[in-house]
């Protein structure tokens, strides 16, 4: 981890006319650093995620990026087409529902090669390379690199976004609820994938949950929001093992008892 | 007198036509660049070249000389109906000869013979939005253009050669205008792709339903889209034109009887027919006159 923060987050909240999205957060993300992002639905968990990878806008506060020049930019000024560049380059989202975040009816090599091709790679040969060695670490047959998403599994799906996403080696990924419609025993499969990716790539990565066993397994930090606040935010350990405010309490207790 | 004779000079009113004036101006500013207009009802359905008609109607003067063309020929129900229609709403000059032509109006070829300066070919475009294969939505493919995020058109490329090994796209093969604007040449064949090229004539294309038009000025830039490593390449075919001998033209496949007999001939029939008046034979016609 270096010494600056990649994302500099700073008194963010939004409102969705007079109710309340989330309000007054604050935050540094190192790089290679893993944050969950807890709470129990309707938190506002999925609100800071959109307004911190620009989905959204905020209204107050200041969400800044150190940009790969090492220079920080405020994320609500900085122009279109620069936003949706960085979003495809230095940036990843996965989606809940894999079919936000692919297309379903292009092949899976094309899934992958997508990025490559935005940003001006024209050598087929390359791309077809590269998306076969994206399927091959996200664990999908390279026989199925003509198949479209359609034909695949949801854990398969989930896995194709990931590979989607990590093709031009961004430096942060958002996830929302990565986990979130598939059964148990391909939740434990994908989350091991992601482990091991996050570790092996140096990725930075905000991850939305409201599953603790994720983001114990996931996470080196944890927020937990409550009514849209921050209430407690540590380690992930010390924040499991050890929490402070009564309804991290409840929350951590209600998980070990189910 | 008739009752066309309540009409205006082709057809539209002057206001409506100045309104297309405006889109075809702001077309050619911008190369590529598809302009929304107000389309009108034209006396004939969509699909028939509505968007065409209108932009012919609004550029036609009486001292204009057209020609159109459906596939290469003149000869095809919609050419011929589409010339009649400016025969009796303008009555202005008609011909089949390009080289006569001031204002030729197509649906999918462009002539073999290159055009020049002072010439306009009108295009009349089903689709022209080369995005909407893969992005149907209107707003995100027009954010596409503004912000000339085009890796899309490359990933319909990369499919096509996935799945037939090469880039199979023979129709509507997307270009890119002066370094800028891709566009979707409309259903002409890839083969007429390099004469957008530089043309020395004004390309203009109405898509009448869909309610856009959008030009090539002279002297533009047009450049297929590709890979490195599967360069954009035209169709080839294996003989010259079976009637007037032409290589390197476009030629489309004529059945001749039922038992399997056929041959290929210039799709461009204009052509082909100035071809043999200059004594230019193919093996077919060759055959007949040593019948004779
Ligand atoms: N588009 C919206 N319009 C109005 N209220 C919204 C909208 N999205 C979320 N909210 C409200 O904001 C609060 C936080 O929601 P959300 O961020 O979706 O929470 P979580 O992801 O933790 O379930 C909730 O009260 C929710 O009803
Ligand atoms: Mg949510
Ligand atoms: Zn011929």
């Amino acid at each position: 981890m270096s010494a600056v923060p990649l994302l500099k987050v700073n008194d963010v909240s939004k409102f969705y006319g007079s109710r309340i999205g989330c309000r007054n957060v604050s935050f540094d993300l190192f790089s290679g650093e893993v944050l969950a992002i807890v709470g129990e639905s309707g938190s506002g968990k999925t609100t800071l995620l959109s307004c911190l990878s620009t989905r959204l806008m905020p209204t107050s506060g200041i969400v800044e990026y150190h940009m790969r020049d090492g220079q920080y930019r405020d994320l609500a000024r900085m122009g279109e087409a620069e936003r949706r560049f960085l979003m495809r380059t230095d940036w990843g989202f996965v989606h809940q529902n894999p079919a936000d975040g692919l297309r379903m009816t292009v092949s899976a090599g094309a899934n992958v090669g997508e990025r490559l091709m935005a940003v001006g790679d024209r050598h087929y040969g390359n791309i077809r390379v590269a998306a076969s060695d994206w399927l091959e670490r996200v664990e999908i047959g390279i026989d199925r690199i003509d198949d479209q998403p359609r034909a695949f599994s949801g854990g398969m799906r989930q896995r194709l976004q990931i590979a989607r996403n990590l093709v031009t080696s961004p430096r942060l990924v958002f996830m929302d609820e990565p986990t979130g419609g598939l059964d148990v025993s391909v939740q434990a499969r994908l989350l091991d994938l992601v482990r091991g990716l996050v570790h092996d790539l140096g990725l930075a990565a905000i991850i939305v949950t409201h599953d603790l066993a994720v983001a114990r397994l996931l996470s080196h930090r944890i927020m937990v929001m409550k009514d849209g606040a921050v209430i407690e935010q540590g380690l992930t350990d010390r924040v499991l093992d050890d929490p402070r405010e009564p309804y991290t309490q409840l929350l951590v207790s209600s998980i070990l008892q189910v | 007198m008739n009752d066309l004779a309540t009409y205006n000079f082709a057809y539209l009113d002057e206001q409506t036509k100045r309104m297309i004036r405006r889109a075809i101006l702001k077309a050619i500013a911008i190369p590529g660049y598809q302009v929304p207009f107000a389309s009108r009802e034209m006396p004939m359905p969509y699909g028939w070249g509505t968007g065409g008609v209108q932009v012919t109607a609004s550029i036609l003067g009486p001292k204009d000389v057209l020609k159109v063309i459906d596939q290469g020929a003149d000869d095809t129900t919609n050419a011929v109906s589409i010339r009649a229609f400016f025969q009796k709403v303008a009555d202005v000059a008609v011909t089949t000869k390009t080289k006569e032509a001031t204002i030729i109006q197509t649906r999918h070829r462009i002539p073999e013979e290159g055009l020049r300066e002072g010439q306009t070919l009108v295009y009349q475009v089903p689709i022209p939005e080369p995005l909407r294969f893969l992005e149907p939505r209107e707003t995100e493919t027009r954010k596409m253009h503004a912000l000339e995020e085009y890796g899309l058109m490359h990933v319909k490329l990369y499919e096509d050669i996935a799945r037939n090994g090469h880039i199979a796209t023979t129709y509507a093969y997307p270009v890119k205008v002066e370094g800028r604007y891709v566009m979707d040449p409309s259903p002409t064949p890839k083969f007429d792709n390099p004469k957008m090229h530089m043309s020395e004539a004004l390309q203009l294309f109405g898509a009448g339903r869909e309610k856009r038009i959008y030009a090539v000025p002279p002297y533009t830039e047009v450049v297929s889209l590709d890979f490195d490593d599967h360069p954009f390449e035209v169709q080839k075919f294996d003989k010259p034109c079976a009637l007037c001998g032409a290589e390197n033209v476009y030629l489309d496949e004529v059945v001749l009887d039922d038992k399997g007999g056929r041959m290929f001939v210039c799709s461009d029939t204009d052509h082909c027919e100035d071809r043999r008046d200059c004594g230019h034979a193919g093996h077919m016609l060759a055959r007949q006159e040593a019948a004779e």
